[in-house]
């Protein structure tokens, strides 16, 4: 079981990996982008500027879905002193912290013309600012220290004290009144948005995963090429 | 199965994660008047006082309550509770319209009557096509 945690076994799946998963998020992402900005209708109020929801709500969801794997790994990391698991959080991060950007870019860009303003400092605006604060934070921690064990320790707290927003970023809907409609699309309760626009966004949650799993790659990649220049055997 | 040291740092951070949870659960919960975005006419009416801060007052704008008169766009707002009649000039986003959601921010001059500086449409949050729509309005 553990020799599959070598470096070298580990790079010989991730190394092929990217080219396989760069084919399916183009195939994936074709059928998405012509769903979301063709074939599926306007809506009945927003018109056109529904197809904004297909870029805005899937990057939001694989956010919040990366930093909080972030956290359970930093977690599972430092508990167990696995060094893995904190590589594989550093190669999360980035895709992460650049689906915050689309969401609240693509968000302001929606706002503008249905809310009437780009920016409302409303609870669930506020929180995912924040979040990307964090990502920012985390970011650069792994930038500024060189020594390994501070940098496992800070990494873990900053993810520690950012998960706290998660469920403020989820529940902030709800909870309080905000600009922000709540959400759409519950587990337990039939889906407010119609049928035909929620294929267009599921198409498009699927095609950022693989984006991300894509850069997620290429990162790990870098980090174990690292490793193996320094001559380590092992994780 | 698990080394000491292991346990030990497993309920640090349990203990960590439950003192964060319960510390900001009471931050938010004391400045709930603070983070919501807007009131609703009901709390409007509980005010004890009109102050001249400016406030966001949101809910429905009321069927068939939008008037022009001289170039000042009246309605009402209300929550099917209360109302209160709102004064404004200038332009509104697309979405304003009858029986939807709307957020207006200014000052209120007494507990009935708000004088807006800014009108924001709110959107809720169904989503369908023009003839389903359609079709629901019809049954």
């Amino acid at each position: 079981m553990f020799k599959l945690l070598e470096p070298n076994k580990i790079f010989s799946v991730t190394s092929k990996a990217p080219k396989y998963v760069l084919f399916l998020f183009i195939v994936v992402l074709s059928v998405g982008l012509t769903e979301a900005l063709i074939l599926s209708p306007e809506d009945y109020k927003q018109s056109h500027a529904v197809r904004i929801m297909y870029v805005h709500v899937p990057a939001a969801w694989i956010t919040l879905g990366i930093f909080s794997s972030i956290t359970f790994l930093s977690i599972l990391g430092y508990i167990f002193k696995i060094k893995n698991f904190f590589l594989i959080a550093k190669s999360l991060a980035p895709s992460g912290f650049v689906f915050n950007i689309i969401a609240l870019v693509t968000g302001s860009i929606w706002g503008k013309p249905t809310w009437g303003t780009w920016w409302a400092w409303d609870a669930r605006i506020t929180s995912m600012l924040i979040l990307a604060l964090f990502y920012l934070m985390y970011l650069l921690a792994w930038r500024i220290y060189e020594n390994k064990e501070q940098l496992y320790k800070i990494t873990s707290i900053i993810t520690i004290l950012g998960i706290i927003n998660i469920p403020i970023i989820k529940y902030s809907v709800d909870w309080w009144n905000t600009l922000h409609q709540p959400a759409s699309i519950n587990i337990l309760s039939k889906s407010s948005i119609h049928s035909s626009m929620l294929f267009p966004l599921f198409i498009m949650t699927a095609a950022f995963a693989l984006f991300s799993l894509l850069i997620f790659l290429m990162k790990y990649n870098t980090e174990l090429i690292k490793i193996k220049n320094k001559g380590l055997d092992r994780l | 199965m698990y080394g000491r040291k292991v346990k030990l740092r497993f309920f640090f951070i349990i203990l960590v994660l439950i003192t964060l949870i319960l510390s900001v659960f009471l931050v938010l919960k004391s400045l709930e008047e603070n983070v919501v975005y807007f009131k609703s006419p009901s709390d409007i009416k509980t005010l004890s006082e009109t102050n001249k801060n400016k406030i966001r007052v949101g809910g429905m704008v009321k069927k068939n309550s939008i008037s022009i008169k001289e170039k000042k766009l009246n309605f009402i707002i209300t929550d099917f509770e209360n109302e209160i009649n709102v004064s404004y000039s200038g332009a509104v986003p697309n979405l304003f319209s009858e029986g939807k959601g709307v957020v207006a921010e200014g000052y209120l001059k007494d507990k009935s009557f708000f004088l807006a500086t800014k009108i924001l449409a709110k959107h809720d949050e169904n989503y369908m096509p023009p003839e389903v729509k359609a079709a629901l309005e019809e049954k």
